[in-house]
Formats: structure tokens, sequence, C-alpha cells
């Protein structure tokens, strides 16, 4: 995870069509297929939000947000 | 940075989601680089005008919440032609598939590109024609499989950015889905071009190209991308001339714009008038 960082994973199963490219390219394995063969975020504190799955996502399935900590007490 | 981040919710119609691409369809991909192109520039939703044709590639005219036309098999150029001299103001992006483009609109491409109207092409290359059972396109190449070529094809292929480049088109470039960041900003200075720009990305057909030919799945194809791609002049060029250059081959700002030069003879035409 990066320091200072939360980063969530949304996944919409409706139109993720299991293709799988999300969870071959991810550098960090972050990422599996779940029961109904659609992608989950099965690592998340691995991620380093570079955000190629959701870059490469052909169905737009994937969108990860960045949360700075402390952001909204500022 | 203090503008909103991107979310590709903002520009797409999501009731017509999930969409009918095939699972692992290299273009959604395109799709979503292009919406960050669209994004990043900065530009309104009812700025730009998608004109597409027929085919699996056409259909994003139909997912992005632009201004849209879903016209006829192979003539999305024109019909880009005629919005752009009617609303100048607009920008014209036209994706294509290999097929919509240069067999059934390959006139249509090559006069576009001679004219060097303002308008972004995108050539997006499967290699097949997708939506009507996987027949073989001009850009096949000789010696693959297809359904309407069991034993092979014979035809050679249409080199993309050597016939858009003899053609005149002003910007000339090529990507990969694999490099879907480089596509992004490779689509960025496409839109951004005064003049004519073509932008050929390859996306992988794994239902119909990569079954038939035996390149795998779509992450195979992917990986293919990656390892049979190259930047333009790199050391790996050298070593393997064989592989596909990517990158910007023609970038020219000096060619009038056909938009401009047509207002230039109605200043003419009208002279000593209204």
């Amino acid at each position: 995870m990066v320091k200072g960082k939360t980063i969530k994973h949304l996944i919409d199963k409706e139109w993720c069509k299991g293709c799988g490219i999300c969870i071959h390219f991810c550098p960090k394995n972050v990422l599996e297929f779940d029961i109904n063969e659609k992608a989950e975020a099965v690592r998340p504190e691995d991620c380093i939000a570079c955000k190629l799955c959701e870059l490469r996502c052909p169905d737009l399935a994937i969108q990860i947000i960045e949360d700075q900590e402390g952001e909204n007490e500022r | 940075m203090t503008e909103k981040p991107f979310n590709f919710k903002d520009y797409i119609r999501p009731r017509f989601f999930p969409h009918i691409w095939c699972p692992g369809c290299g273009h959604g991909i395109v799709l979503g680089s292009l919406l960050r192109a669209v994004h990043e520039l900065g530009l309104n939703k009812n700025e730009i005008v998608i004109t597409s044709g027929i085919g699996c590639s056409s259909r994003i005219s139909g997912y992005v919440d632009f201004h849209s036309l879903h016209t006829i098999h192979g003539r999305a150029l024109t019909f880009a032609t005629g919005v752009k001299l009617s609303k100048p103001g607009l920008k014209a992006i036209v994706p294509m598939g290999d097929g919509d483009a240069l067999a059934i609109g390959g006139n249509h491409f090559i006069h576009a590109a001679r004219r060097n109207i303002d308008i972004t092409a995108i050539v997006m290359n499967n290699r097949i024609y997708g939506m009507t059972g996987g027949q073989f396109s001009p850009l096949s190449g000789s010696g693959k499989k297809a359904t309407t070529a069991p034993y092979l094809t014979i035809d050679r292929d249409f080199d993309v950015v050597e016939l858009a480049k003899s053609a005149g088109a002003t910007f000339v470039a090529r990507s990969t889905v694999f490099h879907a960041n480089e596509c992004k900003d490779i689509l960025k200075k496409a839109i951004s071009h005064k003049g004519f720009s073509v932008v050929e990305i390859l996306t992988q057909c794994p239902t119909y190209y990569g079954r038939k030919n035996k390149e795998g799945d779509a992450i195979q194809m992917m990986e293919g991308y990656k390892t049979n791609t190259t930047r333009i002049g790199s050391k790996k060029l050298e070593k393997n001339p064989n592989l596909i250059q990517r990158g910007i081959f023609v970038e020219n700002t000096e060619v009038p714009e056909y938009c401009k030069a047509y207002d230039e003879i109605i200043k003419t035409a009208m002279k000593g008038k209204a």
C-alpha cells in the first residue's frame, strides 16, 4: 500500500466479462477471479495504484479510487 | 492538480452498458483511452462530434455522451466532413474499423487525407470483420485464416501509416491497446492537431482473428503487441527490423486546413459585397 493513501477498487461485476486482462497485467497480483469468473481485488493491501487495470479494462468495469489520508479533515 | 479527477462515467451513456463487445475485445480499451484524452484536454462534451460507420468499432458513437452520428458503412468520414464544414468549431472524431476505413470507405479515407480537413480518424485495426462473422479484411495480410479464407488468405495488407502518409494526412501515428497510456497521449495530440489526423490502433479480436489464427486469447494477443512492436527508430528495431513501429510518424502544421481555406475562398468571392 502506498504510504498515507487508501486505495479502493470499485469493480462493476455486471459490466465485467471476465476476460482476465486486469489479472494478468497487474504487477502486484492484486486481482483474481471470484467464483463467478469476475475480477476481484483479493490483495488490496498490495495495490500501488498504478491503475494499469483501470487503463486496460475493455469493459470500463474497474475504477481505482485513491484517497489521501486526512484529506477530508483539512 | 485542482481539476476534477477522471471518471469515465462523466463521458458515457451508462444505459447502454455493459457494451456489446466480446470479452477481451480491445475496442473497449480504445474507448477508455479516447475518454481519458478528452478529459485531459479539458474539452466540453458539447464541443465534440463522434461520427461512425458500421462495425464493432463504430458502436463507440453510441456509448459516448458527445454529439454522435451513427451513419452508413464506410461513409463516416464524409458525414464528418459535412458536419465540420457547417460547424467548424466542433472537434470531429471518427472511430472506424479497418474494413470500414480502408475497404468500404477506402476512397473517402484517402480523399479526406488529401483535403486535410480537421478530423481525427481513429483506425481500430483488428485485422478482421468481427461483427459480420470473421471475414478477412484489407488489413488481414497474406497467409492468415478467416471464415472466408479457410485455406489462408492471398491478399497482401495495407500499411495504414504509409497509405495515410502518401495520401497527404498531416498527422499520422500508430499505437496499440497494450500501450493504453501512449495511445491516450497520441490521441490527445491527434485531437489537438489542426488538420487530418490518422491514428492506427492495433486492437485484438480474440473471437475471430485470435481463434482462427491460433494467436490465443485476448491476454496472449496483448502480450503479442508488447513483443512485436517498438517505438520509432529504437535500438530494438535495429536488431529486429520486422517489428511494427509505434509513435508519431508525421506531424505537419504547414499545410492549410480545409475549413480555413474554404473561409478564405468565401472572403475572396464576397469581396466588395456585404
